[in-house]
């Protein structure tokens, strides 16, 4: 380091940096672990819906004046997500229940299919969207924090929040709603809730489009600091498979605690090293806390999940 | 078929169709064969090895990644056939069966770094996808920053493919760059100047000089995110010559009003008449003779500027750096005195490696 950014301001840079990254994991990972949690199912596609919802950054840009388009935006990529992975459940996956491998199969050809989609319909570079101008620039602390030139990016900060307000809106859902409670349920014990009259394969299809719909918000988001590509939901579709392993299994506060932490460590080991580098020793990291602790963070103590 | 590949076949048989209308090579027509790589190495060299022994070719022009060529390199040895590679790489090899006609080091990355040192700058930041190219071009740039007495304040490589550059753009902040070095590939650059925006680094604030992104990229990353960066190449669209004005109006007759040129699809369609000037000085389709001929003809005129291929098969050019303007177009701000002699081995990064081929 050198005199034109402190070493404590670079470290809170950093921190801040891995909380932007760790919001963004969170948005992709939680609905994964919802479905994997819920029905067990590795979906390959789950990247996908965060590839629909850039197009759908992309169509609001096309049609609504700049400061307006972001607003549209998000609830159009909630929505398109949800649908796509309510259609995705009750097309493909709802027929394989029970057989895991058979569903990566499935789920991966249909990522394939979609990627190709998106191919044909947008051409196969990606597609530009801008951040609108009330997003840009950047917030100065140097003046006011003892830490020197601190600059939080406003696109940043606004998808930290807009994260904690969806994952907030989530556990409020699950806690508050009779649809949360039988969610919650089902994923407890599956047979005891549908011997007292839950319909769990609604629950099941619930949870699905919950999950592609914050997946598709999370895409509507990234389009502002990242491309959209057909191929964009591959670059995150490992990094969520590694927030659901290391939160635990079928646990949401345990992704949203993995993917902070994973966010942190990989900004802080990015800091002292260097960006390849960093991803090595993170891979190394997690494979240790998972020789220690096999079951993740915050396993979820449930019957359903014993005989995995 | 990667989209930039596309536009060098593209360009590639529009010279070739341009050559068939005025009677062909020799009396004979050309027949084009076209295989597709892929994007993957291995295919690359299999598709190779069916065109030389099955369908007996010629020649063959192609290739994109370095691992491509390396890939269809010992193919191209063992069947003594020859191979027309059209893109900037890292130099670093030296093939009797391939023609280098794109960029040697010192005729893109090198050139680039005179111009920022006539520029003023002397604090370098070099920033690349994690392969060969970045890799190999980035080790040559330091060698040659510290022998200028500069300083290479930072150097980070991020995965190919990869969207997060938040530590990255933290860390160019932090290190007091004059300029950006880029090597980064392909949608990564999206990421990485929409980052840079967003801390307040836009390429009016911090100059980023590119190595990959030319027309074509420009378009697909958006113009307004790159307005006022920088690339060096041996080739831009607007550069004003009689050569370059009836490729163009050929190009763009043949494939959109709209269609966008970039350096390696004019490597690739100069290729095919360096080819053919080889096959008539040579009298004969006979790689050996191509080969010598080849590197025994004088300078021509092309679209690139004046070109010649030296005895080591590459291809003296000229460097241009221009400067991305609004419409997508790259303002020439610079070019080197005269078109540079190629060198496969940088003296300072690979002493004591010559490329003797003739």
């Amino acid at each position: 380091m050198n005199d034109i950014m402190g070493e404590w301001a670079f470290f809170a840079n950093q921190t801040f940096n891995g909380l932007s990254v760790a919001s963004i994991l969170a948005l992709v990972a939680v609905g994964l672990a919802m479905s994997f949690g819920l029905q067990r199912v590795i979906n390959m596609a789950h990247g996908e819906w965060l590839m629909l919802g850039g197009y759908m950054a992309y169509l609001a840009h096309q049609v609504l004046p700049l400061p307006l388009y972001l607003l549209a935006a998000l609830p159009l990529g909630f929505v398109v997500g949800a649908l796509a992975a309510l259609l995705l459940e009750v097309a493909v996956i709802r027929h394989l229940y029970g057989r895991p491998l058979e569903t990566l199969l499935a789920t991966w050809g249909v990522s394939l299919i979609l990627q190709q989609a998106a191919r044909n319909a947008f051409g196969p570079v990606g597609v530009e969207v801008a951040a609108p101008t009330w997003l840009a620039g950047t917030i100065h602390l140097g003046e006011i924090s003892l830490l020197g030139e601190i600059s939080l990016p406003w696109v940043r900060l606004f998808v930290i929040g807009l994260a904690a307000a969806a994952l907030m809106g989530l556990a409020a859902f699950l806690r508050h709603t009779t649809l949360g409670l039988q969610l919650r349920a089902v994923s407890q014990n599956r047979e005891m809730a549908a011997s007292l009259g839950i319909h769990t394969r609604g629950v099941d299809a619930v949870a699905f489009a919950l999950g592609g719909g914050l997946a598709g918000l999370a895409g509507a988001a990234l389009a502002l600091i990242a491309p959209v590509t057909p191929t964009v939901g591959q670059s995150y579709i490992v990094d969520a498979f590694l927030v659901v392993i290391l939160g635990g299994v079928g646990s949401l506060g345990g992704a949203a605690l993995a993917a902070l932490l994973l966010g942190l460590t990989s900004a802080t080991l990015q800091g002292l090293t260097s960006v390849s580098l960093a991803k090595v020793i993170l891979l190394f990291l997690v494979v240790l806390f998972l020789q220690l602790r096999p079951r993740g963070l915050l396993p979820s103590r449930t019957r359903a999940l014993e005989e995995v | 078929m990667a989209i930039s590949e596309v536009t060098v076949k593209n360009a590639t048989l529009l010279a070739i169709e341009e050559i068939n209308a005025k009677g062909g090579v020799l009396g004979r027509k050309v027949t084009p064969i076209v295989e597709d790589g892929a994007s993957d190495p291995a295919v690359f060299a299999q598709k190779a090895q069916k065109l030389l022994q099955q369908d007996k070719v010629a020649t063959v022009f192609g290739g994109w990644t370095s691992a491509s060529r390396k890939a269809m390199l010992p193919v191209f040895e063992r069947l003594g056939g020859l191979l027309w590679y059209p893109v900037q790489f890292e130099g670093n090899e030296c093939s009797p069966n391939i023609m280098y006609t794109g960029a040697q080091p010192n005729q893109q990355i090198l050139p680039a770094l005179e111009w920022a040192w006539s520029k003023g700058y002397r604090r370098y930041f070099l920033v690349g996808s994690d392969y060969v190219f970045p890799r190999t071009a980035n080790l040559i740039l330091k060698k040659h920053i510290e022998s200028r007495k500069g300083e290479a304040v930072g150097e980070e490589y991020v995965p190919l493919g990869g969207t997060d550059f938040s530590s990255v753009v933290t860390k160019i902040k932090a290190s007091g760059a004059d300029i950006v070095l880029n090597t980064i590939n392909g949608d990564s650059n999206v990421a990485f100047f929409k980052q840079m925006a967003a801390s307040g680094l836009p390429p009016a604030k911090l100059p980023v000089m590119s190595f990959s992104i030319a027309e074509q990229e420009a378009k697909a990353i958006g113009p307004s995110l790159l307005k006022g960066s920088l690339a060096t190449w041996n080739y831009f669209m607007t550069l004003d010559s009689p050569a370059n004005r009836r490729f163009l109006q050929a190009y763009q007759a043949r494939y959109g009003k709209e269609a966008v040129v970039t350096d390696p699809m004019v490597h690739g369609y100069v290729g095919v008449y360096l080819w053919k000037a080889a096959v008539e000085k040579a009298g004969s389709f006979d790689v050996d003779k191509v080969r010598k001929a080849a590197v025994s003809m004088g300078w021509v005129e092309t679209p690139l500027g004046r070109v010649r291929l030296d005895v080591n098969q590459s291809l003296y050019q000229t460097a241009y750096v221009g400067e991305l303007q609004d419409n997508g177009q790259f303002k020439i701000l610079w070019a080197s005195k005269e078109p540079i002699k190629p060198e496969p081995y940088d003296p300072l990064a690979f002493p004591g490696k010559t490329c003797k081929l003739h």
